[in-house]
């Protein structure tokens, strides 16, 4: 049987959309064109009852109530709502004062994390941006140790994008509870893949995008707590007042019924597609790692997610390598920083050396990679890593016991 | 990130790829010049080892190994293959801007031509020096940056 080159196995930078969430969009593009926000005729009804359906399928895959849904263009825009909204509105001093407040949140988080909580630092507020230990996994005792009476926020990922470790949310999220601190979580590569309850999971604030849960690109959503307690946001973008004044703006109809759809597959087929793709995540992973010394898994080994496996190769550089694995589509640290020749800041973030951060491939699974590719990727790692490593002086060192730590480089 | 076809071909079917014995056996030939350049942490190491005929003066033979991106590898590649049969001075005379011409290497990957060059130099002066004959400074006089 011949294999369709190059293989996606890059699922944890973006999915392709079920053809059945495409269908479910396609008649909002041409028939059903209404503006939701239109209520004096057929096409706002209509409209309006795809995003109605929309929110009860989203809701329905946290264990929400469809109230607490607000559509966004994607976890970025997500994240930015909850972590600035959160902290302007429960702020312990008003703009142009220092000592704003606190927020806590971890060096691996997705820049989408870091870099509001960075504004916000710039803004006046104060940040504790925790670190993991090798494992990549946030602790609740980590959180308890950071908690300070003036602290506002705690954001923490559901799941590692990079290593796909999972991090102790529901006891993070109980501990705010006790202590009366808001907690959002980026849980963008968990919902979706993982069973997900917002309430015993003691949530405030979650954000998930459409195009990691195979839905469409530019649209997401922020789950924000109506209860015990009800979580305020002080939006940031003013308009016409839609999703509850959270966040103005033309609904995108067409991406918000793809995204329902999307969430209703997601909820009826995750658990099998866990059980699948943790299997052969299993298998890459041990595989590669029989067939080739001097690798390792990044991240913890089983508390994890199942469709993300991380692997370092020692003696081989990264980009060298992704040239090498040219038929696999993968990604080198992370997506967003694959065009600087830094290694990935979360390998190093968990104390990943620099050389073994420089040369390691996240393999992501997806509901649609069969076995058959998983053992051509197997095969084309191997390959690739063997003949790197043929042509590596390092590995050469290494094989006459040569310390590389000790060696006096030449720094140009 | 894409690269042009000689970089492919060089990063494809690299020529010249090895050494001359394990590291001991190199360090005891008079007849052999190693240069290592670069370190781990920057992403580039590159080992060139040259065989000289003593007779001749000539590079008879070269033969590298790389640890660095394709542009790395294809630089090193390409600069073997240029000293074979060059005498030690005219080995001297090859410039980084030479290797980024004949590979098309984009501006980002300056660095990894300059890195060959060095590796050169440093194989050069190592046989000079081995064979006691006078080393002359490096010179830095290279297009890009470090």
């Amino acid at each position: 049987m011949s294999l369709k080159l190059p293989i996606y196995m890059d699922h944890a930078a973006t999915t392709p959309c079920d053809p059945r969430a495409v269908e479910a969009m396609l008649p909002y593009f041409t028939e059903k064109y209404g503006n939701s926000g239109s209520r004096n005729h057929r096409f706002g009804w209509e409209a309006e009852a795809g995003v109605d359906e929309a929110r009860e399928q989203a809701a329905l895959l946290i264990g929400a109530s469809e109230k607490e849904i607000i559509f966004t263009s994607g976890s970025t825009e997500s994240n930015n709502i909850a972590i600035k909204g959160a902290a302007y509105m429960y702020e312990k001093a008003p703009a142009g004062s220092k000592n704003r407040g606190h927020i806590i949140t971890c060096t691996i988080e997705h820049k989408a994390v870091l870099d509001p909580v960075k504004r916000l630092v710039k803004e006046g507020f104060d940040a504790t941006f925790l670190e993991t230990a090798r494992d990549g996994i946030v602790t609740a005792e980590m959180i308890k140790g950071a908690l300070r009476p003036d602290t506002i926020l705690v954001t923490i990922m559901w799941a590692n994008n990079e290593i796909g470790t999972i991090n102790e949310i529901r006891e993070i999220g109980a501990l705010c509870k006790e202590r009366g601190v808001i907690f959002h979580t980026d849980a963008t590569q968990w919902v979706g893949k993982m069973p997900t309850n917002v309430d015993a999971d003691n949530i405030d604030l979650l954000s998930w995008s459409g195009h990691k849960i195979y839905g469409p690109k530019g649209i997401g959503a922020l789950y924000v707590r109506r209860h015990r307690p009800r979580v305020r946001l002080q939006a940031l973008q003013d308009g016409g007042g839609q999703e509850r004044g959270f966040r103005s703006g033309t609904l995108n109809i067409p991406g918000i019924v793809g995204f329902g759809k999307a969430c209703e597959i997601a909820r009826l087929e995750m658990e099998s597609d866990a059980i699948r793709l943790g299997r052969l995540r299993k298998k890459l992973e041990t595989e590669v790692c029989r067939q080739l010394d001097t690798c390792a898994v990044n991240g913890h080994a089983e508390r994890r997610l199942p469709h993300i496996a991380n692997i370092s190769f020692g003696f081989v550089e990264g980009e060298g390598l992704m040239m090498a694995v040219k038929n696999i589509a993968c990604s080198s640290g992370s997506a967003c920083t694959s065009a600087s020749l830094e290694p990935s800041y979360v390998l190093k973030g968990i104390g990943v050396g620099d050389d073994l951060a420089h040369s390691s491939l996240r393999l992501s699974l997806g509901k649609w990679t069969t076995e058959e590719q998983v053992d051509y990727t197997i095969s084309e790692v191997v390959k690739a890593v063997k003949k790197l490593r043929e042509m590596s002086p390092l590995y050469d060192m290494h094989k006459e016991g040569i310390d590389l730590s000790k060696v006096e480089w030449a720094h140009h | 990130m894409a690269y042009g076809p000689k970089i492919i071909d060089h990063y494809e079917n690299p020529r010249n790829v090895g050494n001359f014995g394990s590291g001991e056996q190199m360090k005891a030939s008079k007849s052999i010049g190693v240069g290592l350049v670069g370190a781990p942490e920057c992403g580039d190491v590159m080992q060139l080892c040259i065989k000289v005929n003593e007779q001749t003066g000539k590079i008879e033979d070269a033969k590298f190994k790389t640890f660095g991106c394709g542009s790395a590898i294809a630089s090193s590649s390409l600069a073997t293959e240029w000293l074979k049969g060059r005498t030690l001075d005219e080995g001297m005379a090859l410039r980084n801007t030479q290797i980024v011409e004949e590979l098309s290497l984009p501006p980002v990957k300056i660095h990894c031509s300059v890195l060959a060059e060095d590796a050169i130099k440093s194989a050069i002066a190592d046989y000079k020096r081995k064979n006691g004959m006078p080393v002359e400074d490096h010179d830095h006089d290279h297009a890009g940056t470090h």
